[in-house]
């Protein structure tokens, strides 16, 4: 089959970027998506341009390394699966396809189609785990966790992180990426002693990064290629709510809740003396 | 242990000095860990904030050790290849981990475990390091429970387990089909939270080029910034490197594309010794690959030969399809062959089981390279539900990259390389031959034998990274000697001019093709004369084309771009570059190694039947290789010997009939 591509060129994150045409006159069905790249590259390659740069890993969509836009499209237009696992059986003969890296603030351009991700780790970093040293677990089976919250809890560990719920969102809102780790830790006993602190910090940080606020809207959950579900941001937005109240309880008064500083307010522990 | 060396022909003698002693503590095999750890120097607390430890790698055992370090508190700088610490390879294991807690009252035990693993890696591992690994195993489940990874549970709350390869009892636990990911998670977050605290000084899109070596002691790694090419220096007390096997010298393998033997091949020339090059898994269950633009294999995991039945047509060229095919015409061969493991016979007899069918011309799909994994049978009696929520998203990933659905019709699969048991050796602290160099899950050789069992490579990283090299490194620190040191020392100097003259060599090249066309034309030799059966003829042909393969790539190879920005065309040339040296040394380990043991089938040497047949007398060691150079005119590497001496397990042929 012969593909026409328009791909977003870009050297470097301060140069300035434009979609460039290539066609790719002999892919084969059986190909998956990025194996068809592999092909342009090769024979940019041996032309002498430089090949197009995108990221990728695993190739089973799992680690969540690639992806980018496919005529708007986050991962190209298969439900629920990453654009390394979308084979050319999907598109047709004739097809133009455009593709464009990830946009948002938060995620800046490195080349062509390689963004930073980096803004995700910082939010996991800010609260998403339990704190447990490495020796002073207890027995496992002593924390008894029912079988449907463990499940749930499991739908909302999948999150890959590949960024595709933000690059959809109009407001370029990483809620669904952090709901999805605050659902998972939050169903869980392990969770419980930190979670209100956890989404309160995570959310702070997400502010921070630049990334949006969730105006429901949906095209995250639609565009998963995990399948995590917008409950997940309903949990968290129930949690915020309870957390950011409770807190409120305890501390001086703030002008202005949401912005970064003031939420910071929020996260920190109480000072000597205050419950 | 008596640790004398020897040397098996071609390779010259070896040094007089003793290198080689693995250093496994004295006493009854259920106490060496205990005695190891009271034996062990312990750092004051409060000078631990002095010591800088590296740890390259962000996989279950890199990010494990890096955050249990930290947590210690050790500075660590944290390096990974990817653009963030989640998506080292371990994320894409399946399956599941092993450990002996016997939640299932079918008779499990830590000397069960260590049997299975001693058995299983086909009695080439150190019974020591083995127990220790059994022992550790049921510390891992808590650990990674109390971080919050969502296992499987039972309606009464507590943990599930499922069976898995080469073991009679149910000792697996498992998140989906999603446990190396799951696992991984626990590991990254504990990591973020070191991050956070400002102990982990983390460097993503970090490429580790060079080992620095001053005064005989690892003290530091010259890094490549994968997106402005810089090239920078890292001083430290101690390096880790936990950065996976080297699975990808053969092109195609279920690992990840990013999956590279660099930073070991480079400890390698720097005088860490490298252990049995020649042991690499291939996994039975892979989806079998489709055409010459295969750009890398999947991997299906092992858990669904629990409920699905391997088979292939009684009858050569069967163009029948497979739902028309009646049981009396179908050779359901590995319960044939083996009845009493049947479908969950070990990986590497799975494995050649397939490839003997097939090379009979019973294979099916395309090519004939593949075999029947059938559902029918559990859908019957299980229903399409339980099976779902077993294996849903394996089903899913099947249909998405076949286009056939596994409900209706049986999954092909066939053999890819997956794990590589050889890799640095350590002794029982982890430590390379090297002084300060630790070498932590895939990337060292410890505890698999010539086999790994399915659900341990998990188990392993984490026992590295969790419960061992925190304590090992610790004591080697606490043993003192170390002089002040920072990356102006000349040693520093002259790594980062080794690693940018390398680079300058590849991009002037100038030749006419990409280097992924060596790659795949190196990864198809390999796999033909060193893939799942070996022979003293094809391994001598691999060893006369591999220099001739490596001599166009350093006189054709094409590097487009420069060596100042993010070119990931240079990033794999490096690569591949190790690959040539590295698929010789494997080649030279299997052509001396004279016997068949786990994932090493030298044609010459099996029984009747076709099974491996060991060669105990003369070959129940651990080969470790020293570098001497590489090239037309240069030395042969040195083959050492570490004796292994089976205590508790009698050497005996393996049998799973």
């Amino acid at each position: 089959m012969r593909l026409v591509l328009e791909i977003w060129r870009q050297k470097g994150p301060e140069a300035s970027g434009a979609f460039v045409r290539y066609e790719v006159p002999d892919a084969s069905e059986h190909m998956s998506f990025l194996e068809m790249l592999d092909v342009l590259n090769a024979r940019l390659v041996e032309r002498g341009e430089d090949p197009v740069a995108f990221d990728s890993d695993c190739r089973e969509g799992i680690c969540g390394t690639c992806g980018f836009l496919v005529n708007g499209e986050a991962h190209g237009p298969l439900p629920n699966a990453t654009i390394c696992q979308t084979h050319m059986r999907h598109f047709k003969d004739g097809d133009v396809l455009r593709l464009e890296p990830w946009r948002a603030q938060a995620f800046p351009v490195r080349k062509d189609l390689i963004v930073d991700r980096g803004a995700l780790d910082r939010i996991i970093a800010a609260g998403g785990y339990v704190s447990v040293r490495t020796g002073s677990a207890p027995e496992a089976n002593a924390i008894l966790v029912p079988k449907p919250a463990a499940d749930r809890a499991m739908e909302s560990a999948a999150c890959i992180g590949c960024g595709a719920c933000v690059a959809v969102c109009p407001n370029a809102s990483a809620a669904l990426f952090t709901g999805a780790k605050i659902s998972h830790l939050g169903l869980l006993p392990q969770g419980q002693p930190e979670r209100p602190l956890r989404v309160l910090a995570m959310n702070a940080q997400a502010v921070e990064e630049g990334f949006g606020h969730c105006t429901s809207i949906g095209e995250c959950a639609a565009a998963c290629p995990a399948g995590i579900q917008l409950e997940v941001i309903g949990r968290m937005n129930r949690d915020f709510f309870t957390a950011a109240l409770s807190r409120r309880d305890e501390l001086e008064p703030v002008a202005v809740l949401p912005k970064a500083a003031a939420m910071r307010a929020y996260v920190a522990e109480p000072k000597k003396g205050e419950t | 242990m008596a640790t004398d060396l020897r040397t098996t022909p071609p390779a010259p003698a070896a040094p007089a000095r003793a290198r080689l002693d693995a250093r496994i503590p004295s006493g009854p095999l259920g106490s060496k860990w205990e005695q190891r750890k009271f034996e062990m120097k312990l750092v004051n607390p409060a000078n631990k904030r002095r010591y800088t430890i590296i740890v390259v790698g962000t996989g279950l055992a890199g990010g494990a050790a890096a955050a249990s370090l930290a947590e210690l508190g050790y500075q660590v700088i944290n390096f990974c290849i990817q653009d963030s610490p989640r998506r080292a390879h371990s994320i894409a294991a399946q399956g599941g981990i092993n450990a002996a807690k016997n939640y299932t009252n079918d008779g499990d035990s830590v000397e069960r475990l260590f049997y299975d693993t001693i058995k299983g890696g086909d009695f080439r591992a150190r019974e020591a390091n083995v127990f220790r690994l059994a022992e550790l195993s049921t510390a891992i489940i808590d650990q990674c429970t109390a971080q919050g990874v969502p296992f499987a549970r039972e309606y009464g709350g507590t943990l599930a387990n499922r069976s898995f390869g080469g073991a009679l009892v149910s000792r697996t636990f498992y998140a989906r089909g999603q446990t190396g990911q799951q696992l991984l998670l626990g590991a990254y977050q504990a990591l973020l939270r070191q991050v956070a605290a400002g102990a982990v000084k983390l460097h993503p899109r970090h490429e580790m080029l060079e080992l620095v070596v001053v005064d005989g002691r690892a003290r530091g790694i010259v890094t490549r910034d994968l997106v402005s090419g810089a090239i920078r220096s890292w001083a430290a007390d101690a390096v880790v490197l936990a950065t996976g096997g080297y699975g990808n010298v053969f092109y195609l393998s279920t690992n990840a594309r990013g999956s590279n033997a660099t930073a070991i091949w480079r400890a390698h020339r720097k005088g860490a010794f490298f252990a049995n090059p020649c042991y690499t898994q291939i996994h039975p269950t892979c989806i079998p690959r489709s055409g010459e633009y295969q750009s890398k294999l999947t991997l299906m995991s092992e858990s669904l030969r629990n409920d699905g039945r391997v088979w292939v047509p009684k009858a050569k060229g069967d163009g029948r399809a497979p739902g028309d095919i009646p049981d009396a015409d179908r050779d359901y061969y590995l319960e044939r062959m083996y009845p009493t493991y049947g479908n969950l016979a070990p990986r590497d007899i799975a494995s050649r089981a397939a490839k003997t069918v097939c090379d009979q011309g019973r294979g099916v799909g395309p090519g004939g390279l593949g075999v029947y994994l059938d559902f029918r049978d559990a859908f019957q009696r299980l229903g399409r539900r339980v099976l779902d929520e077993r294996y849903g998203n394996l089903f899913e990933m099947y249909e998405r990259i076949t286009g056939e659905d596994p409900h209706d019709v049986p999954m092909r699969i066939y053999p890819a390389v997956h794990y590589t048991m050889g890799g640095l050796w350590v002794d029982y602290d982890l430590m390379s031959t090297i002084p300060g160099l630790f070498v932590g899950g895939e990337a060292n050789f410890s505890d698999h034998g010539a086999n790994r069992l399915g659900a341990s490579a998990l188990m392993q990283g984490l026992a590295d990274g969790y419960f061992i090299l925190p304590y090992t490194i610790g004591d080697y620190l606490a043993r003192g000697g170390l002089a002040k040191l920072d990356t102006g020392h000349a040693a520093f100097r002259d790594a980062e001019a080794e690693v940018l003259a390398r680079s300058r060599r590849l991009l002037e090249i100038g030749g006419t093709k990409p280097v992924e066309h060596f790659h795949r034309e190196l990864g198809s030799l390999v796999w033909n004369d060193c893939g799942m059966a070996r022979s003293r003829e094809s391994l001598t042909r691999a060893l006369a084309e591999l220099p001739k393969l490596e001599e166009r790539f350093w006189r054709d190879l094409k590097v487009t771009g420069t060596g100042e920005e993010l070119n990931q065309e240079l990033e794999r040339a490096g690569r591949v570059a190790d690959y040539y040296e590295l698929a010789t040394l494997m080649c030279q380990d299997a052509l001396v190694r004279e016997e068949s043991c786990g994932g090493h089938f030298r044609v010459e040497h099996q029984t009747e039947d076709g099974e491996a047949k060991r060669d105990d007398a003369r070959f129940t060691h651990v080969a470790a290789w020293e570098w001497r150079g590489h090239g037309p005119g240069a030395e042969r590497p040195i083959r050492h010997e570490e004796p292994l001496v089976f205590e508790t397990v009698p050497l005996q042929q393996r049998s799973y009939k």
